[in-house]
């Protein structure tokens, strides 16, 4: 067992621990922060692939944006400040099964394939992959229309929020 | 134009006139008339020049105008239909086109074209007269027929027939004529509808004809499997007329020939009113005067005598054929004779002189006296359409004397009710006494008298013994009842006040009246035979020469015998002076000693007809057919239908349709389907979780499937 | 020395939470933590193979890239609708907002 092994290990328990919090605990409060919790892990699993970028935007959009949202929403919705009853519904159980069975299945289709022992090459040197990332998004061989398009969604996805959300008086 | 064009084009006018009264110009008296009159005008024309051009060609028997056209295709050969002008057609033609035509212009003024409508005339009546105002002054005059248009629009038909009959050169279009004038005849006789006595007349008239119609059509039928032709042309070449002598039918040991010859009589039979279907022809007077005059002088019944002429060489090839003919020629003419002599209206006197004419001119076919025959057909023609006018005229002039007094129980027809007109009508007097003195064979001045003459010669000079005295006797009545009839009608004294208020007709009606006795005076003078005393050989004898061109064999001139010529002078002469010696003194019927009773109701053959013939086929459509087959069996049948139907409908109903397939397949199937559908819709519960977990549990199911079965 | 195949677990076991927390969650924001748990399972299975294939290739970290956009712009709309949903219905329990049932 290698040290980067071990590392990977206790990040990857870290964050399938704070994931299941998120999914079991009562209080919704508790659940947003046990996922700033999780996605603060998988921004260190980011970083352990060598995307500094997207740990960077990760931590910085959706723990700082999309998490702190949740807990404004989370708070705008609640009724009285305790959660009462249980916090999952009637079939829980079916859930629970599927969720286990679509895992089974993954992992089983995934034993049929040969590339899975690979091990990562080696970074070559001189490659900065930020200045590559931002180079192929916006370079017109490259993704600058996925890039253009998505800020049309954004822009569409705002203009619906506020819609949806105005307050008529 | 050619000749044969101009004979295709002459049976047109009158059937164009007939279409364009009927559809187009009912309404316009006028118009109609005109239509009609100068349809007969054209065809005249049309005739005439025909018949002008036939004079100038030499041996027209052998070469006569014919045009023909393949018409009805018969497996590999054509039936073909066409026209044909030879010596005979010819000169039938010519009277044929000149009394129609009078006869047309007669009806103008018989139908009282010009004057008003009647007080309460309706259609289908006779004109009943319209009240008139004159300087203050009431009157009657006689009123406008209302059915005026579609009078004339049927003696166009009428004459489109007697066109297509004179002038066709095959059985089929012959027979096609002849029955259209059979048509006519029946809507003419029948025009005045709304009287039952003028329906039952036309009934009688056509359901007659047709009797004999049916054996001519058997004749033609036998002739067609025979000899595969219906042409005349080809049906008397020396062939086949050879092969139809001697073949035998099988049929009363009559050769084919024979038997041919005797049906097709039959059909003349009926047509001219022989003996013993002579029937319809009194009666049929119920028609106005000019369908009188059309029919039974001129045309109609001149076809029946047309048929025998030209079918002549086929019926002379049979002796027993011959005598039968003549046999009932001769009967006829005596018959009907002594039958005249009791009659008192004025018409059927005429009436039952054409028949016995008829049979004149038949019993000279019977004996072979061919060219004699046609002589006094065409004579005959002109003669009786004149008399037969005339008497119209006559009973014209009698019906505004009984408009004048009103007194509408005397009967205008009625010889006792007449008297004296010769000083009321004196164009109508001279005319009918130049007719009737030509019909009874006046000497030398009248044409009835050469023609009937050359009949009588024939028959002596060929030794036909029997013949002769029948028809010297049927002579005699003949004048007999001639002189009865000009006696009684216009000399001595007016016997009623409506014969003293009578008054001569209108130009429309007497030129016709003046043109026709021209021909019956003049006509007689082209058939002179040559060897006659004093006057023969000055006018050679043209009519002999061009109409015995026809035969084949042309037909010998009889040599002359004075016998002859006295019987018929004394027939002729005595007769006229004893009906004039007799009646002269008569003034009503009780007086006249010869209304036999078995005279005056003709032999009662009508009541033996209908005794035998008439209330037994009555019986047989109204009880057998039609009570007890038709309303009875088949009705029953379908009555029966009706009852099964229904109850097999209902138990269908509600035995099948209802329970089964409403209920149990139409609610049942509607029931079970809202049963699953409740059940169902319980998936539906709005929860999207839900929704979420049945979707994947589906994906994960059927991916796994693909996995397994496609995959591995 | 981190085989590929302990990345891929990672995301799946991650997918398999989130789709948990989807299916059994009564409160409609938590349904939606769980969405968000699920985009992130998949941005790690993105990023690993960028890095275990051709690093040179950028599409892997582009995808991530988008994936981020989409997953905050479905955010924030969800969370408005839901939000619009509690001022009228007053309730955020999913099971509660049934109006399509039959």
């Amino acid at each position: 067992m290698t040290g980067e092994q071990i590392i990977f290990l206790a990040v990857a328990l870290f964050t399938l621990g704070s994931g299941f919090m998120v999914v079991t605990t009562r209080n919704l409060i508790h659940a947003a922060l046990w996922l700033i919790s999780t996605l603060f892990g998988v921004a260190v699993v980011f970083a352990i692939l060598n995307a500094g970028f997207l740990a960077v935007v990760q931590v910085v959009v959706y723990i700082g944006a999309i998490a702190i949202l949740f807990i404004f929403a989370v708070m705008l919705t609640r009724k009285d400040m305790r959660d009462q009853g249980p916090q999952t519904n009637q079939n829980w159980w079916v859930g629970a099964l599927i969720a286990v069975l679509v895992f089974g299945g993954l992992v089983f289709l995934l034993q049929g394939w040969n590339g899975l022992s690979k091990t990562a090459a080696d970074i070559p040197s001189g490659f900065d992959a930020v200045a590559e990332l931002g180079n192929e998004l916006v370079s017109p061989a490259g993704y600058v229309l996925p890039f253009e398009v998505a800020s049309v969604l954004l822009v569409a996805a705002l203009v619906g929020a506020v819609y949806v959300a105005f307050n008529r008086k | 134009m050619t000749t044969e064009t101009l004979i295709w084009l002459i049976p047109l006018p009158p059937v164009l006139a007939f279409f364009l009264i009927v559809l187009l110009t009912n309404k316009n008296k006028a118009l109609s008339h005109t239509l009609a009159v100068g349809a007969a005008l054209l065809s005249w024309l049309g005739s005439m020049i025909v018949f002008v051009r036939a004079l100038g060609v030499e041996h027209l028997g052998e070469h006569p105008f014919e045009s023909s056209i393949p018409w009805l295709p018969t497996g590999d050969t054509w039936l073909r239909i066409g026209v044909l002008v030879d010596p005979v057609g010819a000169a039938v033609l010519f009277f044929v086109s000149i009394t129609i035509f009078m006869i047309f212009l007669y009806s103008v003024g018989y139908q009282n074209f010009g004057q008003p409508e009647g007080d309460h005339d309706h259609k289908g009546l006779p004109p009943h007269g319209a009240t008139v105002e004159e300087h203050g002054h009431k009157h009657v005059v006689p009123s406008v027929e209302p059915m005026y248009s579609r009078f004339f629009a049927f003696l166009g038909l009428f004459a489109f027939g007697m066109y297509v009959l004179v002038l066709s050169d095959n059985l089929l279009t012959f027979f096609v004529g002849w029955e259209i004038m059979g048509l006519c005849s029946y809507l003419l006789i029948g025009f005045w509808y709304a009287k039952p006595s003028a329906r039952e007349a036309a009934v009688k008239a056509f359901m007659t004809t047709r009797v004999g119609d049916v054996f001519m059509l058997l004749g033609i039928a036998y002739l067609y499997s025979a000899t595969g032709t219906l042409s005349f042309r080809e049906i008397f070449s020396e062939t086949i007329l050879h092969t139809l002598a001697t073949v035998p039918s099988g049929v009363l040991g009559l050769s084919a020939a024979g038997l041919i010859g005797l049906l097709l009589f039959i059909g003349t039979i009926g047509k001219s009113a022989q003996f013993p279907l002579h029937v319809w022809l009194p009666d049929a007077m119920e028609g106005p005067t000019p369908v009188s005059a059309m029919i039974h002088a001129a045309t109609m019944v001149s076809a029946g005598v047309y048929a025998v002429i030209r079918m002549f060489p086929l019926i002379s090839l049979d002796a027993q054929t011959m005598t039968i003919v003549a046999f009932i020629g001769a009967f006829t003419a005596l018959f009907s004779a002594t039958i005249a002599v009791a009659q008192n209206d004025i018409k059927r006197v005429l009436a039952y002189s054409t028949i016995s004419q008829l049979g004149f001119m038949i019993a000279a076919l019977g004996i072979g006296a061919y060219v004699a025959a046609v002589f006094h057909l065409i004579t005959h023609a002109f003669f009786k359409a004149l008399l037969f006018l005339g008497s119209g005229s006559v009973i014209h002039g009698m019906e505004h004397g009984v408009l004048h007094t009103g007194n509408h129980k005397v009967d205008p027809q009625d010889m006792f009710n007449m008297g004296g007109l010769r000083r009321k009508m004196p164009i109508t007097f001279w005319t009918f006494l130049i007719g009737g003195f030509a019909l009874s064979g006046f000497p030398i001045l009248t044409a009835g008298f050469w023609s009937k003459d050359e009949i009588l010669a024939d028959a002596f000079g060929h030794g036909h013994w029997a013949v002769f005295l029948t028809l010297a006797v049927a002579a005699f009545l003949t004048a007999f009842y001639t002189m009865r009839q000009i006696t009684l009608t216009f000399l001595g004294e007016p016997r009623t006040k409506e014969a003293e208020h009578a008054q001569e007709t209108p130009w429309t009606m007497t030129a016709p009246l003046v043109i026709l006795a021209f021909f019956a005076v003049t006509y007689g003078w082209v058939g002179i035979p040559e060897h006659f005393p004093l006057l023969g050989g000055l006018i050679p004898n043209w009519f002999h020469e061009f109409v015995g061109g026809t035969l084949a064999e042309h037909p010998e001139a009889v040599e002359f015998n004075f016998i002859p010529l006295a019987t018929s002078l004394f027939v002729a002469l005595g007769g006229l002076f004893f009906g004039w010696l007799v009646y002269r003194n008569v003034n009503s019927a009780a007086e006249d000693r010869l209304q036999i009773p078995l005279l005056k109701n003709k032999y009662y053959f009508d009541e033996i007809y209908d005794r035998v013939f008439v209330k037994p086929a009555i019986w047989l459509a109204e009880t057998f057919v039609s009570g007890w087959m038709d309303k009875g069996l088949i009705d029953g049948i379908l009555h029966v239908f009706g009852p099964v139907t229904d109850r097999l409908g209902s138990f269908i109903r509600n035995y099948i349709d209802l329970p089964v397939i409403n209920r149990f397949f139409g609610d049942g199937s509607a029931d079970v389907t809202y049963w699953f559908g409740g059940k169902l819709r319980a998936v539906q519960t709005g929860r999207i979780q839900q929704y979420l977990m049945f979707a994947l549990a589906v994906f994960i199911a059927v991916g796994a499937a693909l996995y397994f079965f496609l995959l591995a | 020395m981190v085989p590929l195949s302990w990345f891929l677990i990672l995301a799946a076991a991650l997918f398999s939470v989130g789709l948990f927390g989807v299916l059994s969650r009564r409160n409609a924001v938590a349904i939606l933590l769980g969405i968000e748990l699920m985009l992130n399972s998949v941005n790690i299975n993105l990023a690993a193979f960028w890095r275990y294939g051709n690093v040179l290739e950028m599409a892997g970290q582009v995808f991530a890239v988008i994936v981020f956009a989409v997953a905050a712009a479905e955010v924030a709309v969800g969370l408005a609708l839901v939000i619009s949903v509690y001022r009228t219905r007053n309730t955020v329990i999913a099971d509660d907002l049934d109006m399509m049932k039959w």
